[in-house]
């Protein structure tokens, strides 16, 4: 009888417990809370990232006075689907300008070479501290690392000062070899030179420190091997050097383009974008049309056109990268 | 028991009650307390905000309306971005100090200001007409006219280098304390100017760049032809003859510019006085006041004066500042008190003595006020900066086209960009095709 008792009261006590417990399995899982310790970082990336990435979408889709859609005009040539129902009319009026050709060009022109360049440098002077004993090292590290983590904005006002129309410290220098000035920003030329050198400057010590931390990584016995079959320094270079990066070269070189394409405080604070709008970049130029002019959906269409193209190329570099990780 | 029936006016009279019961927390006269937040333009006269905090103050004081105010600087742009995102947010500032193109930008969300507006002409005299083209839509005032940061770019000469290199004595022709003599100070005098100067190594300093002080200076010029790149019903006119003709004489002006003015910008042409590297500038008088700082000695050379007469007048860039209120403000009554009280003779006259006679009121009465007289030195260097004697044409480069399009035509520099192709050796009529697809852009 006391037997019965006792198991009722324990079936009623599971009875009555059941449902919390299923709450507190629900809060048991791994998955609830993985979800819950990522809540914040999803928070955070919905409100500063997703949010207004939707936000600026909806601003194309807006006509220059902001009370109404964008629609296209004169697109008979298009499927009706397209020229009725989805508002490209900042879009299509944009790709009528010269000016954004021009701008499309210049962007094109200033993240590839940049880009280029800034690798090629990266990959020489690690090479170079990578030779330079380890008790040493450090500090060359060090120093080389400062454009680099100074703020852009801070080193492109030195820059400025070098560059400067009428008091160059560059200037200053040919003259004194009777060397004719040079019109550094004043001419289209020589500012979009000056303001892919400041990208070098600034950018090319992000490359060395990768290719360094690649180069650390590639293993001793791979360069004995090739010395005893034979290989001179260009073909370890090629053979051994190359293959055994290519993914860090990849990936920082997609980095560097995405970064460099999107580029703003150099060409701003340097040239602002002139002469004759020869240096403006897509930010620069959707900030010229958005903030400065009151054009804000046409700015935001501007500095959204980027996005495709750096999808496309982010695309192709991340595919290969994914194809070479498993071969490997 | 009998139903009440309700009429259709006790319905109508009852909805407007229970309108007004549910309103009431968001309306409050200047009278009773309430906050006030109020975005001003950050000086770059150090102290000059003072006199804005202590007028503000006294009226808060005295309304017991409790106030913030925050001076944003124009630096990168920091104001314009502010205007933005306010407006973008409907929320922010009740008060918002905007710069000539603003108002007109934002003019679905500013609270009309008619009222006031008119009580402060009949007090203050009429405003210049391009504080009317920049703070009128139609017959609605967008804001009020703001002392702080108005300011007019008109020529700042050596008056030795003038003298000695050009033969003109710039202070007979604008003397101190007395109405210009300036009849002689005309287009061909002033090409010649610039040819003597350029030839004896002290070139004007003008800027060819897309900043504002390059853009100001052609688009007087563009004025003083009576050239226009839009017309004011929007209609494209820059393939005219009066554009042709300003053009043709840019190009032959700007060839005794320095080399570099295509990349000038804002500082260039105060850099360029304060080094004693030229014979003229086109500024406001903070190049001036800089040198009286850094080169007193260049100071005591400087003249501020008006602008060569053309064939259709006599033009000078004046760029106002406007304190507009936001259509979302909760408390209009209260933001427009303040901007009478802001508006008030002694408080303008305080403002223009805090900023060393920089910043020009709008209105008519207020041009002759003492410190313009006596700032120094040399003395009554700054007697004709605020056109006291009506002897120029207040303008914005691009009027009088329509302020949204006229914004654009200023902002991308279509003019100063019209005479750098030019003067590179682009063909005229191709540079004014270019300038035509590009004005046809800013159409839409």
């Amino acid at each position: 009888m006391v037997d019965a008792t006792v198991n009722a009261a324990a079936q009623l006590r599971r009875v009555k417990q059941a449902p919390r417990s299923r709450l507190r399995r629900f809060f048991e899982k791994k998955s609830t809370i993985a979800f819950f310790m990522t809540l914040p970082l999803i928070l955070l990336i919905f409100t500063l990232v997703i949010y207004p990435a939707f936000y600026a979408i909806y601003l194309t889709t807006l006509n220059k006075r902001m009370t109404g859609t964008a629609w296209m005009r004169n697109c008979s040539y298009l499927p009706d689907w397209i020229c009725t129902y989805i508002p490209f009319g900042n879009l299509q009026f944009l790709l009528t300008r010269e000016t954004f050709w021009m701008v499309f060009w210049q962007s094109c022109l200033f993240a590839i070479s940049a880009v280029i360049l800034k690798a090629l440098i990266g990959f020489i002077v690690s090479h170079f501290v990578h030779n330079v004993p380890s008790k040493g090292q450090r500090k060359w590290r060090g120093m080389l690392l400062v454009p680099w983590v100074i703020p852009a904005a801070m080193s492109t006002l030195a820059w400025q000062w070098l560059f400067d129309p009428s008091y160059s410290a560059f200037n200053w220098i040919l003259a004194q070899f009777d060397i004719e000035r040079i019109s550094w920003t004043g001419v289209a030329p020589w500012a979009r030179f000056s303001v892919i050198l400041v990208n070098i400057w600034i950018g090319a010590p992000f490359f060395m420190i990768m290719y360094l931390a690649a180069l650390k990584s590639v293993p001793d016995q791979l360069y004995e091997a090739a010395e005893i079959d034979g290989a001179n320094w260009w073909q370890r270079i090629w053979y051994v050097t190359l293959p055994m990066m290519r993914n860090i070269i990849a990936i920082t070189a997609l980095f560097s383009t995405i970064v460099t394409f999107a580029n703003f405080d150099i060409v701003r604070i340097l040239t602002a974008g002139g002469p004759l709008d020869k240096t403006h970049l897509f930010a620069t130029w959707a900030f010229r049309l958005g903030i400065e002019g009151g054009d804000i959906p046409l700015g935001a269409t501007v500095s959204l056109f980027m996005v495709p193209i750096l999808a496309v190329a982010a695309a192709f570099i991340l595919r290969d990268i994914t194809r070479r990780g498993n071969e490997a | 028991m009998a139903k009440k029936r309700i009429t259709r006016r006790q319905f109508v009279a009852g909805a407007m009650a229970s309108t007004a019961v549910i309103g009431m927390p968001y309306v409050s006269s200047a009278q009773s307390a309430g906050k006030l937040a109020v975005g001003l333009w950050d000086h770059w006269v150090p102290g000059a905000n003072d006199a804005s905090k202590k007028v503000i103050d006294a009226w808060a004081a005295k309304n017991k309306v409790e106030v913030t105010v925050d001076y944003i600087p124009s630096q990168g742009n920091k104001n314009l971005l502010t205007i933005a995102a306010e407006a973008q947010a409907k929320a922010g500032h009740d008060i918002m100090a905007m710069p000539t193109w603003w108002p007109h930008a934002q003019s679905d969300l500013l609270e009309p200001t008619n009222d006031i507006m008119g009580e402060l002409i009949k007090k203050l005299g009429n405003v210049n007409g391009t504080t009317e083209y920049l703070g009128k839509l139609g017959d609605k005032w967008l804001g009020v006219p703001a002392t702080i940061g108005s300011q007019l770019k008109g020529p700042c000469t050596r008056i030795d280098l003038m003298k000695q290199l050009a033969g003109i004595d710039i202070q007979a022709l604008y003397p101190a304390g007395a109405p210009p003599k300036a009849d002689s100070w005309n287009f061909d005098t002033f090409l010649k100017a610039a040819e003597a100067c350029h030839k004896g190594g002290k070139p004007f300093g003008i800027g060819l760049g897309e900043t504002s002080d390059s853009v100001d200076t052609a688009g007087a010029f563009m004025q003083s032809f009576g050239a226009a790149l839009v017309d004011a019903k929007g209609n494209i006119t820059v393939k005219s003859d009066a554009v042709r003709q300003w053009l043709e004489y840019s190009v032959k002006l700007a060839k005794f510019f320095p080399a570099d003015a295509p990349a000038w910008d804002d500082a260039s042409n105060n850099k360029w006085l304060v080094a004693g590297n030229g014979a003229l500038i086109m500024n406001p008088p903070s190049a001036w006041a800089v040198a009286k700082r850094d080169a007193p000695q260049i100071a005591e050379q400087c003249w501020t004066h008006g602008f060569p007469q053309g064939a259709k007048g006599r033009f000078a860039p004046f760029l106002p500042y406007f304190w507009n209120i936001w259509s979302f403000s909760k408390n209009k009554s209260a933001a427009k008190s303040l901007l009478v009280a802001m508006s008030e003779p002694d408080a303008i006259a305080a403002f223009v003595a805090a900023s060393g006679g920089y910043d020009i009121p709008a209105f008519d009465k207020m041009t002759t006020l003492p410190t313009w007289a006596n700032e120094g030195p040399p003395k009554g260097t700054l007697y004709h900066y605020p056109n006291p004697h009506n002897h120029q044409t207040l303008s914005i480069t691009a009027a009088p086209a329509p302020p949204k399009i006229a914004q654009q035509i200023y902002v991308q520099a279509t003019p100063t960009k019209m005479i750098v192709r030019h003067l590179q050796g682009e063909p005229m009529e191709r540079t004014l095709a270019w300038a035509e697809r590009e004005v046809e852009g800013f159409l839409r």
